[in-house]
């Protein structure tokens, strides 16, 4: 039997996967939402929302508009504080997650970057923290700090002197090059690279004349944003020896091989989880089938065949 | 939530822009819960109130505002759709035993489901519809075999002439809890008057299950998100 070969454990950061699925932050809540719907230890990992310093409501609504292949969010880090997450919300996602998760981290300065991403130092159930340097909708930050390179490298530096788990930093798509800037990731420090958070973007209420996100513009995520996805994780892959997370617009086990075949050791799966909340689920049971189709034993052996 | 497959069994037209549509297969939904279709053609998911649910049948009444709910008219018969059903916390049952329900414009629909439950278990129920015109005021004859029914309207083409909040003042003093759903002017304007009452809220929505945070809202309780600790809130507990 072909299938009994098969295998999708996936090593990332040191650390075994069962499998290269890993829910993205923001479209998976805490985790222990899902668990209502799904065992969720099923999963590779989980990303949890992005956390900051303090508590935030985010933007007033509508922070949500649809798109014709996608959706634009401007959700804008609402999120309990990471005293509450490191606390009570990794408590209660224990209750129904055994593995270890990766802890996203938001900001708006150095300060609050280096404060929220050690303050997970301890957290035993945390593997990973990923630096979310690349939300389109926070004010005077996020962003910012994922769109200049010599900026985003000392952010990094500055992290990595204290935080002690390994470190992720999660890109955005808005930049003339983002390969210098996982270079710059990468020479300053980081462990890995996630790949591509949202692009900007904007839908108009035609009735009203006026966007219909409040604060105007949004991330553009959802099928539509793959093949740039795609791209971008390859371009990265070839310019980094780090390990590539890929995300953007995946929604099936196909697109999760093609993904690897472009340079991601793992993927992240977001906006289809908001849509289908099986999603994940789905692909994790669909993986094995697929690669037997396409004779696939073992998923490392794709990772950047292309 | 479950994700089910439901069947279209009819799609019909009520007045110039609101339509009627009754689906089958649906395990399980409560009054003020609400349903998500996957229109075919579209990326999200689209929030329904449910406005009637027996033997695994819902019905959803929806109006045409966009271009969503305008290729909702062109399902047929027969039509699958991929939903998603029982979401939200819908409204509270035993409350009152003279309990007010408040309905403005589409924001009847839920308050239908709701009237016969109540009916059913005995209350004494009062339904105050309200709209700009008589054409708002949809399932007029049906509401009437659940309680005693009011109307309003803006130009006074039918009952009283005026908004719901001065239509409801000589109702609120009969009542000790009322059930509200309608424009957020009008959830506003009747939360503020009094807070004895619950208000189901419409939001645009991600996911409609809790996890994007796409439809929080302040309360006093700090951030609370309309599809899964709503869509039904505690006036007293809304920051307007």
């Amino acid at each position: 039997m072909e299938t009994k070969k098969i295998t999708l454990g996936t090593k990332l950061l040191g650390y075994q996967l069962d499998n290269p699925i890993i829910a993205a932050s923001g479209t998976f809540g805490f985790g222990y939402e899902f668990a209502e719907y799904y065992d969720i230890n099923i999963l590779g990992s989980i990303s949890l929302k992005g956390t900051t310093k303090e508590a935030r409501y985010g933007n007033p609504l509508p922070r949500i508009a649809e798109c014709p292949v996608g959706m634009i969010n401007a959700i804008g880090l609402q999120n309990p504080g990471v005293e509450r997450v490191r606390t009570e919300e990794l408590s209660k996602l224990k209750r129904y997650y055994s593995k270890k998760v990766i802890a996203n981290v938001g900001g708006h300065s150095f300060e609050e970057y280096v404060y929220v991403s050690s303050a997970f130092n301890d957290s035993e159930s945390v593997l990973a923290v990923e630096l979310n340097v690349s939300c389109p909708n926070v004010k005077g930050g996020g962003m910012v700090f994922g769109t200049d390179p010599e900026i985003l490298g000392r952010l990094v530096k500055e992290v990595k002197k204290s935080c002690t788990k390994p470190l992720i930093v999660k890109l955005s798509p808005n930049v003339k090059d983002i390969s210098e800037m996982a270079l710059s990731a990468e020479s300053n420090g980081a462990d890995g690279i996630s790949a591509i958070n949202t692009l900007l973007g904007m839908r108009i209420d035609l009735k009203a004349r006026k966007p219909v996100i409040s604060v105007g513009k949004g991330g553009y995520s959802g099928k539509g944003i793959f093949p740039v996805a795609l791209k971008m994780v390859n371009d990265i892959y070839k310019s980094v020896s780090i390990p590539v997370i890929g995300m953007g617009g995946i929604s099936d086990s196909y697109d999760v091989i093609e993904m690897m075949m472009a340079g991601a050791t793992c993927v992240m799966i977001g906006t289809e989880n908001l849509i289908n909340p099986y999603a994940c689920k789905d692909i994790i049971e669909e993986l094995p089938i697929t690669m037997e189709k396409l004779q696939i034993n073992n998923l490392s052996e794709i990772v950047g065949c292309v | 939530m479950k994700k089910e497959i439901l069947k279209v069994q009819s799609n019909e037209r009520l007045t110039d822009t609101i339509y009627e549509m009754k689906l089958s297969g649906c395990s399980s939904m409560l009054p003020g819960q609400f349903v998500e279709l996957l229109i075919p053609g579209f990326s999200l998911r689209r929030p329904f109130s449910v406005a009637e649910y027996s033997k695994g049948i819902i019905t959803i009444i929806y109006k045409v505002t966009g271009r969503g709910t305008e290729e909702m008219t062109a399902i047929k018969k027969n039509a699958k759709i991929d939903t998603l059903t029982g979401l939200g916390r819908g409204f509270s049952l035993s409350g009152s035993e003279h309990p007010l329900l408040i309905g403005g414009g589409i924001g009847i629909a839920p308050l239908i489901y709701l009237a016969r439950v109540l009916y059913e278990r005995e209350k004494s129920v009062k339904i105050l519809l309200c709209g700009r015109c008589k054409n708002d005021l949809i399932k007029r004859e049906e509401l009437k075999k659940y309680g005693e029914v009011f109307y309003a309207t803006d130009d006074g083409s039918c009952g009283f002439k005026g908004n719901a909040l001065e239509a409801a003042q000589s109702l609120f003093k009969q009542t000790d809890h009322y059930y509200a759903c309608g424009p957020m002017p009008m959830l506003k304007a009747l939360a503020k008057n009094n807070n004895k009452g619950e208000l189901s809220l419409e939001a645009h929505m991600g996911c409609g299950f809790g996890a994007c945070m796409g439809c929080s809202i302040e309360t006093t309780e700090g951030p609370k998100r309309v599809c899964k600790e709503g869509p039904v809130f505690l006036a007293s507990e809304l920051l307007f």
